[in-house]
Parts: structure tokens; C-alpha cells; sequence
């Protein structure tokens, strides 16, 4: 499978006041198309730094990101913003769905930067819906559905402009055990029968098997690498 | 039309404080419609004076009368078309709530210069042969039920007569008159009656209304006739007739000058209320705010997304505030003689609620683009 996600010598550095932190050091990675990696590691390690830069949500201080076919690092923040809408779905580990919207509003967000009818919209929200099994809760709102229910919406949401990638921070880590098994059935299901490549990023193992590669992440680098069959 | 539920999904997430935000904002706008509309109707009124037409009065006052004699020496100045004069009567009719505006006045000298009232020419002739006659506007007719053949008595605030010492003068309505909605509400009747049956000031006149020939030449004109004046017991000042109106009105308030003050501070106070709700919402909502730039909306979409909040905000309450005015400015109608809200001020209204929306919606749209979305999801 050629990668969709090349990283080289990546290097992220913050800078909090006077302080610089280097949270990647020099960093390589690919991941095949249709790949469902986890990327695993203690707090602080740079999980979510290297999710975020894939997901172009970051930039990295140095080194290239190739996602999609598309020199990420280069692109304008407008530009950015567009390769987002078309190339990634985002899954939060706090769901982060808009409150004042019901379920399908809430998933039909990203098919607003396109330009697809009125009716087009719906028919692909509703796909979503049934594909998270939520159909029966489409005009719910956020406050009205379960925790698992949220996150499923999130799911639809990122589902429904139909990335080519989709990014997981934590997408469990709210949810009880049998839920958070569900979410991830859920995201391998998506990863085998439609092929898409799922990057979660995880502290928990159980929720890491799920995963057909998993890699750790520590002090900005990666440390070992495991395959799972 | 694709965005609005994520616009009032904005709007609505604290339902309470957008209410109270926007009924803030419908009062301010009902002040705005009521005095602006007020101003507007004075403003109009001067607007619509004539060019060609000079008003010369007292250099001292406008209120002290000038001699009856002025009238063949401005006649005969090179440049002036008519002459014609009048004096300000000072009425009521039966309670001193009911202010007539009313004027003595020449007739056959004052018709001539003012095309714009049209009186039937059998009524002209009516009034210049009945002594008591009297013309009034159409609305002044429609207000009171008067008619052509009524005997109406009006009570004079400054006017005595010689005879009776009276205030009480009886006046015939021998004619009705269109034309401008300033003067719709006037009553007119001979001067001739009035100077004979007064008890003082004989032989004068409030001021004098001069038509000048060429109207690129009413300060040519006007110059002249206050300088053939200069040096004399009664020294003149020549203002065309929207200079006069001005002053006129100011004489009363300077009813621009109180509106601007009051408005000025009401819109300020609101600036600061409408633009600390926005930057309220939008910090409320900064993680929202990132979700969206995550799923791909750009610094300017969101920017916009904004705007557009403050946008509605601001003009469904001006809509409402305006249309509150415009409902009850009727209600004004006797002591300003407009019936409706000028179209001017709906206008100038929306211009405002969209002025208001942008000083309010650009610091928190600014904040929005300026947001960084890594910090904003991780809450710092």
C-alpha cells in the first residue's frame, strides 16, 4: 500500500513566554493508506502534537508533512483550512458537537463547505446516521443523547464528508469499557470495509488491539513499533 | 440561507441575555425612530424653503416688526421680483393645547410668491373682499372639522383688539388650500383686519418675504436690502428663507443639536453593551469556535460567521425598534404636523443598526480568526 501519511525529521517545538519546549525530535513516520494505527504513549509524550500535525491542525517548526499527497507544511492557513474540509475527519475524545444543534445538524456541518443541495446533504447525513446506527436519533441534541451516543455523532461528522483519513484523539477515553469497545468496533469496521485509514491516538491498550499497528510515542520520539495481525 | 441554524444556534445559545440584549437595542432604536423622526420633520421643513425667497426681519430680533413703509423701498431695489409680508398672530383655538399656526397677511401680495399653496381663485377672491375671511390648510380643516362658510373664533396669545381689548378675534372661512405638509396646517386671513383692529403696533409688519428674480442673486439681492437699511431706526437682516426656517426653529430648540446629545449617548452606552455581549458569546464559545476551523471553515468563514451574528442581532432589533416608532410617531402628529415616520430615518436607522453591528461584531470576529486552534481544543 503506497503511505498516505509521510513524516521526515520532524521537529515541533513550543514556545509558553520565554520558555522553548522541543515536543518532536526529528521525527520519521508512514502510514500505508488504509492503515488503523494507534499511536500510544504517556502523557506528554507528543501523541496529540504529531495527530495534530498530521491532521494539519499544527505545523511542525522543521521537517516535511506529506498527507494526501499534499505538502501540508507549505499550504496557507486558508489553504490548510480547505485541505482539512476535504481530506480529514476529526474524532475528539470530548465529542465536541454543538450543543444548540441536533445530531444531524451537527453532522451536516462540514457539508457546508461544499457544495452539495440542500437535499444532497441530507441524503449523506442520513447515510452517516445509519452507518453510526444513530437514524433514530437524528434530531436529538447533543444534551439528549448518552455519552456513546456523542460520540457516534462525532463519528457520523467525520464520516460524512467522506475523508480520505480519519483522526482519533483519544475518541474513548469518556466512555465506560463496553462503550469505548463499541466506538472502536465501530472505527475498525470503517477502516475494513470502507478502507479508511484511522490514526487513533490512545493511553489504553484495549482500545490500542483494536488497531491493526500500533506505535508508541515517547519523549518526541518513536520508540518501538508493533504489528497486529 | 445554508449557515443560518449554525448562526442562530449562536445567537440562541443564551437565550436570556440575547433577549434582553436585543430588547436593549429595539428601545434604543424606538428613541432613534421618535427623535430622529422629529428632527428629520424640521430638517425637512427647512429643506423643502424655496431658493428664490428672501425673509427680512429685524436686524435687533426676529420678533420686533419692522415699519409698513419698508414695503415700496424693497420694491424698489434692482433684483426683487414680489413683496409680501406677514406677522406671526400667536393662536389657539379653544384650549391653549389647540396652537394654530396662524398669519395675517396681504392676499393678493402673498399668493403670488408662494406657487407651491394652491387656492382656488374664487377663494382668493373671497378673502381679499371679506374683511373677517380667512384661508386655511387642509389638514388644519381635517383636524377641526372646518369648513368653507364656518365662523371660527381663535384666541390670540399676543394680539389685543383696539375696540373691546379682547384677545378673542373672529374669523370667516371663505377657502381651503393644499400644498406642503408644513404649511398644511396654517391659517391665513387679511392683514388689513388685523392692523386696524389691533390695539397696538399699527403700521408695522413681522417681516417682509421677498421673491428675487434670479435666485443665483438672492445674495446680491439680500446684501442690498439690508445695506439700503443700514444706519436707519430699523435695520434689517436678509436670510433666504431656509436660513430663516433654521433660525426660526432654533428660536424654539435647537432641536438637532438635543437629538444628536441624546442619541450620541444612548448609542454609546449601547456600543458598549451590545459589543461586551458579543465578546461574551464568542469567549464562550472559543471551544465551538475551534471545532469548526478544525472541520475546515477558514479565519474569514468564521470571521463572517461572526459578523453575520452581530449582523442579525443588530438589525432585527433596529427592525423592531423602528417599527415601534414608526407605529406611535402618528400619535405626534398634532404638535408636529407629520402623520409618518420619515423614510429617512428608516433608512439612516438600518444604516445605523449595521454600523452598530460591525463596532460590536469586529473585536470578538477579530479574536475568532485570531484563534489558535491547537490551544483553543486543549483550553489554553
Amino acid at each position: 500500500m503506497p503511505a498516505i501519511v509521510s513524516l521526515r525529521n520532524i521537529v515541533k517545538r513550543y514556545t509558553r513566554g520565554k520558555q522553548s519546549v522541543e515536543v518532536l525530535h526529528g521525527l520519521n513516520l508512514e502510514i500505508p493508506q488504509g492503515e488503523f494505527l494507534a499511536l500510544m504513549g504517556p502523557s506528554g509524550s507528543g501523541k496529540t502534537t504529531l495527530l495534530n500535525l498530521i491532521g494539519g491542525l499544527d505545523r511542525p517548526t522543521s521537517g516535511e508533512v506529506d498527507v494526501a499527497g499534499e505538502r501540508i507544511d507549505r499550504l496557507s492557513g486558508s489553504a490548510l483550512a480547505r485541505w482539512r474540509a476535504r481530506h480529514v475527519g476529526f474524532v475528539f475524545q470530548f465529542y465536541n458537537l454543538m450543543p444548540m444543534l441536533s445530531a444531524e445538524r451537527n453532522i451536516e456541518l462540514p457539508l457546508l463547505l461544499t457544495s452539495l443541495s440542500s437535499a444532497e446533504r441530507k441524503r449523506n447525513v442520513n447515510a452517516a446516521l445509519e452507518i453510526v446506527g444513530l437514524a433514530d436519533r437524528a434530531r436529538h441534541k447533543p444534551s439528549e443523547l448518552s455519552g456513546g451516543q456523542q460520540q457516534r455523532v462525532a463519528i457520523a461528522r467525520a464520516l460524512v464528508a467522506d475523508p480520505t483519513l480519519l483522526v482519533c484523539d483519544e475518541p474513548t477515553g469518556d466512555l465506560d469499557r463496553a462503550t469505548a469497545d463499541e466506538i472502536l468496533g465501530l472505527l475498525q469496521t470503517l477502516n475494513r470495509q470502507q478502507q479508511k485509514t484511522v490514526i487513533v491516538v490512545t493511553h489504553d491498550q484495549k482500545a490500542a488491539d483494536f488497531a491493526s499497528r500500533q506505535l508508541h510515542v515517547d519523549k518526541g520520539a518513536l520508540t518501538d513499533a508493533a504489528s497486529v495481525s | 440561507m445554508k449557515f443560518l441554524p449554525l448562526l442562530w444556534a449562536g445567537l440562541w445559545r443564551k437565550r436570556t441575555r440575547t433577549v434582553f440584549t436585543l430588547l436593549s437595542i429595539v428601545v434604543a432604536f424606538v428613541l432613534f425612530g421618535m427623535l430622529q423622526g422629529v428632527n428629520a420633520v424640521f430638517n425637512n421643513a427647512v429643506n423643502a424653503a424655496a431658493v428664490d425667497r428672501l425673509d427680512v426681519v429685524s436686524r435687533v430680533t426676529f420678533t420686533e416688526p419692522l415699519p409698513y413703509g419698508y414695503l415700496s423701498q424693497i420694491e424698489s431695489i434692482p433684483g426683487v421680483a414680489g413683496v409680501a409680508y406677514q406677522s406671526w398672530f400667536g393662536t389657539y383655538y379653544q384650549d391653549p393645547k389647540n396652537f394654530v399656526f396662524s398669519f395675517p397677511l396681504d392676499p393678493e401680495r402673498f399668493f403670488p410668491l408662494f406657487p407651491e399653496l394652491l387656492l382656488p381663485k374664487d377663494e382668493l377672491a373671497s378673502l381679499v373682499h371679506t374683511r373677517t375671511g380667512a384661508v386655511i390648510g387642509r389638514d388644519l380643516a381635517k383636524k377641526y372639522g372646518w369648513k368653507v362658510g364656518d365662523r371660527v373664533p381663535l384666541h390670540s396669545v399676543i394680539w389685543t383688539q383696539a375696540s373691546n381689548g379682547s384677545s378673542d378675534w373672529q374669523f370667516d372661512i371663505v377657502g381651503i388650500f393644499d400644498g406642503p405638509t408644513n404649511d398644511a396646517s396654517s391659517f391665513f386671513f387679511n392683514y388689513s383686519y388685523f392692523d386696524e383692529a389691533r390695539a397696538f403696533s399699527k403700521g408695522k409688519v413681522g417681516w417682509y418675504i421677498v421673491k428675487v428674480k434670479n435666485p443665483k442673486e438672492a445674495m446680491q439681492v439680500a446684501a442690498a436690502i439690508d445695506k439700503h437699511f443700514a444706519n436707519s431706526p430699523d435695520e434689517t437682516k436678509t436670510q433666504t428663507e431656509k436660513e430663516f426656517s433654521q433660525s426660526f426653529i432654533k428660536q424654539q430648540a435647537d432641536i438637532n443639536f438635543i437629538v444628536t446629545a441624546i442619541l450620541g449617548a444612548v448609542f454609546f452606552t449601547l456600543l458598549f453593551l451590545t459589543g461586551n455581549t458579543m465578546m461574551q458569546s464568542v469567549r464562550e464559545r472559543v471551544p465551538e469556535l475551534a471545532v469548526l476551523k478544525t472541520l475546515g471553515f477558514t479565519d474569514s468563514a468564521v470571521v463572517a460567521l461572526v459578523l453575520a451574528e452581530a449582523l442579525v442581532l443588530c438589525l432585527i432589533a433596529a427592525l423592531i425598534g423602528l417599527g415601534i416608532a414608526a407605529l406611535i410617531f402618528p400619535a405626534m402628529k398634532d404638535y408636529i404636523g407629520e402623520a409618518h415616520l420619515p423614510a429617512n430615518v428608516l433608512v439612516s436607522g438600518a444604516a445605523l443598526a449595521v454600523l452598530l453591528a460591525l463596532c460590536t461584531g469586529l473585536p470578538p470576529a477579530w479574536r475568532t480568526a485570531r484563534l489558535n486552534i491547537v490551544d483553543a481544543l486543549a483550553a489554553r
